[in-house]
């Protein structure tokens, strides 16, 4: 099996109750598999949620991870998303500090990254940026000289392109 | 039909077919005790909940039926927590009640409020807690269900106090079935693989562990392990499975098996698994395990297969089931190996056991631990239900007592806890009242719930306690000895009461013996007294358990003596 550690996004149905969440969580903290993101709702059935999550392991670690999942009783299934049949996407909330000087370039960003701005107060406002994780990522890199107040990342929600 | 929430838990409870509870009372529990006290189950008071639970899952162990468990919240639940890990590692069916304080005070630090959904969440199959009296009836069938489908496991139901003392409309619901259960078959294309496998090779070995008692297949292994004269290997879990008074048994492998199982496994070109998960002191270094050998793993628990070993044919299905389809082939086959085919691989193996067997120095000064358990073997015919605490007295058992059946050897195999042996004694003899139960301990785990032999008095459960009493922690001072140039540090166990005294001081009888020629009478003495009795054998006390294999060694790397060790 191979041995390079990567991203590996699984998708997980579960039972939509108070202490799902942290069985799946359990799962992985339990063994010292990190969780790098999370991002949970529910589906079109009330009584099932989603969990799209993301580990950084190499492939036999996965797969154990998997098994784990499965074997709890408010888990139905448990699926890894590849990147070729899915699409992937994050979105983040960025509070920037408005001056005269940074306020042309900011656009600039927005524009490139096709965000835009949610709120404006005064000297602040507050930018949706939404793309792949690669995206984000560059997005955050051109926006820090600029004065990054605060952020918010939703992590990687991702969904089959064909059933 | 109105009723309230404590007397839907019995009668939840007696739908299940349960009979007998094991368990301790507290404040949230009352109301549930006083519908108790109406009803025709019986309960059995234990000093200490932890002994509650071992007791439960030496029930279930022996008699294959879910064991119950009663205690009330905080530090009654917490009291549990260790039973609970130790059915959790052993895939033993139980159902644990907690109750909790009402659920209007959860979260407030409340008095003996413990979050014990929380905290047993790792170490349960699963767990609930019942908040609205009308999801009671079904999450005790649900927990039930649980606990014995699939690869049993322990399951906990919390209570909260409101819930037990608020009424609802009441309709029985029928408990689910125990389904046979139906993980995905084999493509029968792998059972037919197998076969060929087993054709073509010369020296297999079937390695069997727990899954086959607890799926109740060893009549399928014996059947399977006889037509194809496949010499038969069972972890600690498995023994009895397969009878020792087979010619095909090689006995138990592993850091403490027997030289010719671990060179069976070492040398052999098929290894057939069945219902075991491969622990390291099964398989030492994962390296050199069974290199030699193709691997077919059956087990239940997907999650099981490739943890540890990597196998070339992976079948994820009951024993039971996977077992009747390899036999069902074989038959269709009319599949037939010749005494000729196996010739040499049965010479190898005849000459380990000639070379190597399962022995130790006798003495005629001092009582030698192993001659103990020999003599209780020979004395019971080998009949007995035998549980064990964990250590040097546990490893001597499982060497030294020939089982021939399954359910018949009750030791704590996973979690290693001390202290199990007494109250699933108990709870064994619970489940058969006629049958002859003995608990091999050592001075050290016997008194890590010895508050049991109250239990056992009060209700006069005959088990009979054989203390292999050496004054050390045994195991840990044989580790201390062989690898830690013999600094005892914390081992020595010289200060322990007078076991004898503490017999008769619970009102029981209690008996010694400290030579060698005094063993078999004590034996007699004990086993033929119709209550619970101590026996203290003052043995030997820096006797070792071999063979032994180094921790993470090779298992055919084996010390058979001292001077072996390094």
């Amino acid at each position: 099996m191979e041995k390079q550690k990567k991203e590996h996004i699984l998708s997980l149905l579960v039972n939509n109750k108070p202490d799902v969440l942290a069985r799946v969580a359990g799962t992985l903290g339990g063994r010292g598999y990190n969780i790098d993101t999370l991002c949970v709702d529910a589906t079109l059935d009330p009584k099932i949620s989603k969990i799209i999550l993301s580990v950084y392991q190499d492939q036999a670690a996965i797969t154990k991870i998997e098994k784990q999942l499965l074997r709890l009783i408010d888990v139905h299934s448990v699926s890894e998303l590849t990147e070729t049949e899915t699409v992937m996407r994050e979105m983040m909330l960025v509070r920037m500090r408005l001056t005269e000087k940074n306020k042309a370039d900011i656009a600039l960003i927005i524009d490139t990254f096709r965000g835009r701005v949610v709120t404006m107060n005064g000297d602040s406002c507050v930018i949706e940026i939404t793309g792949t994780k690669a995206d984000i990522e560059r997005a955050i890199e051109s926006l820090k000289p600029l004065g990054i107040d605060d952020l918010a990342r939703t992590g990687i929600v991702a969904l089959e392109r064909i059933k | 039909m109105k009723l309230k929430g404590a007397e839907i838990f019995i009668r939840a409870l007696k739908q299940e077919g349960i009979q007998t509870v094991f368990g301790y009372p507290g404040g949230v529990l009352l109301d549930i005790y006083d519908e108790l006290h109406r009803s025709d189950i019986t309960h059995i008071l234990v000093r200490h909940e932890q002994g509650a639970v071992h007791a439960a899952d030496g029930y279930a162990r022996a008699s294959g039926k879910v064991g119950v468990v009663l205690v009330t919240s905080g530090p009654g639940a917490t009291n549990t927590v260790t039973g609970i890990a130790n059915a959790y590692l052993d895939s033993i069916p139980i159902v644990v009640f907690t109750g909790q304080v009402p659920t209007a005070l959860i979260g407030t630090d409340a008095f003996q409020e413990a979050d014990i959904v929380g905290i047993t969440r790792p170490c349960t199959k699963h767990n609930f807690q019942v908040r609205r009296v009308d999801e009671l009836a079904r999450t005790i069938h649900e927990a039930f269900h649980i606990a014995r489908s699939g690869r049993p496991g322990p399951v906990l139901v919390d209570l909260p106090k409101d819930v037990m003392q608020a009424t609802t409309d009441y309709e029985p619901s029928t408990p689910k079935e125990e389904e046979p259960v139906q993980p995905p078959r084999p493509a029968s294309g792998k059972a037919l693989y197998v076969l060929d496998l087993i054709a073509e090779s010369r020296r297999p070995v079937l390695l069997t562990g727990g899954g086959i008692v607890l799926g109740r297949a060893s009549e399928e292994l014996r059947q399977m392990a006889r037509r194809t004269k496949i010499p038969v290997t069972s972890t600690l879990m498995g023994l009895g499975a397969f009878p020792a008074s087979d010619p095909l048994w090689l006995g138990m492998p592993g850091m403490h098996g027997t030289y010719y199982a671990n060179m069976a496994l070492s040398n052999c070109d098929l290894l057939i698994a069945i219902g075991c998960r491969f622990d390291d002191r099964v398989t030492g270094n994962l390296e050199t395990f069974a290199r030699k050998a193709k691997k077919v793993h059956v087990d239940v628990d997907a999650s099981s297969i490739n943890k540890n070993v990597m196998v070339d044919v992976p079948i994820v299905q009951d024993c039971k089931e996977a077992l009747r389809s390899f036999n069902k082939l074989l038959a269709d086959q009319n599949f037939t190996v010749s005494d000729e085919d196996r010739r040499e691989w049965f010479d190898m193996i005849d000459e380990w056991k000639r070379n190597v067997p399962l022995s130790y120095c006798p003495s005629d000064e001092v009582i030698k631990p192993q001659f103990v358990i020999e003599t209780l073997c020979n004395l019971t015919k080998g009949k007995a239900i035998i549980t064990t605490e964990v250590g040097q007295n546990q490893m001597w058992a499982a060497q030294f007592y020939k089982f021939d059946e399954p359910n018949m050897f009750i030791s704590s195999g996973g979690l290693g806890t001390m202290g199990f042996g007494l109250p699933a004694a108990i709870g064994a003899q619970v489940a058969f009242p006629d049958k002859l139960v003995v608990d091999i301990a050592g001075d050290g785990s016997i008194q890590m719930n010895i508050q049991e032999l109250a239990t056992a008095v009060q209700y006069n459960i005959p088990v009979k306690v054989v203390v292999l009493n050496n004054g050390y922690l045994g195991m840990v001072r044989q580790w201390q000895e062989l690898f830690y140039e013999k600094r005892y540090s914390q081992t020595d166990m010289t200060y322990a009461p007078d076991f004898v005294k503490v017999a008769e001081a619970y009102g029981m009888l209690g008996v010694r013996a400290v030579k060698p020629d005094e063993v078999e009478a004590t034996l007699r003495k004990g086993l033929e007294h119709p209550g619970p009795v101590i026996m203290d054998f003052r043995v030997a006390r820096e006797e070792c358990v071999y063979p032994m294999v180094r921790p993470g060694g090779s298992i055919q790397e084996m010390a058979l003596g001292r001077e072996m060790i390094n």
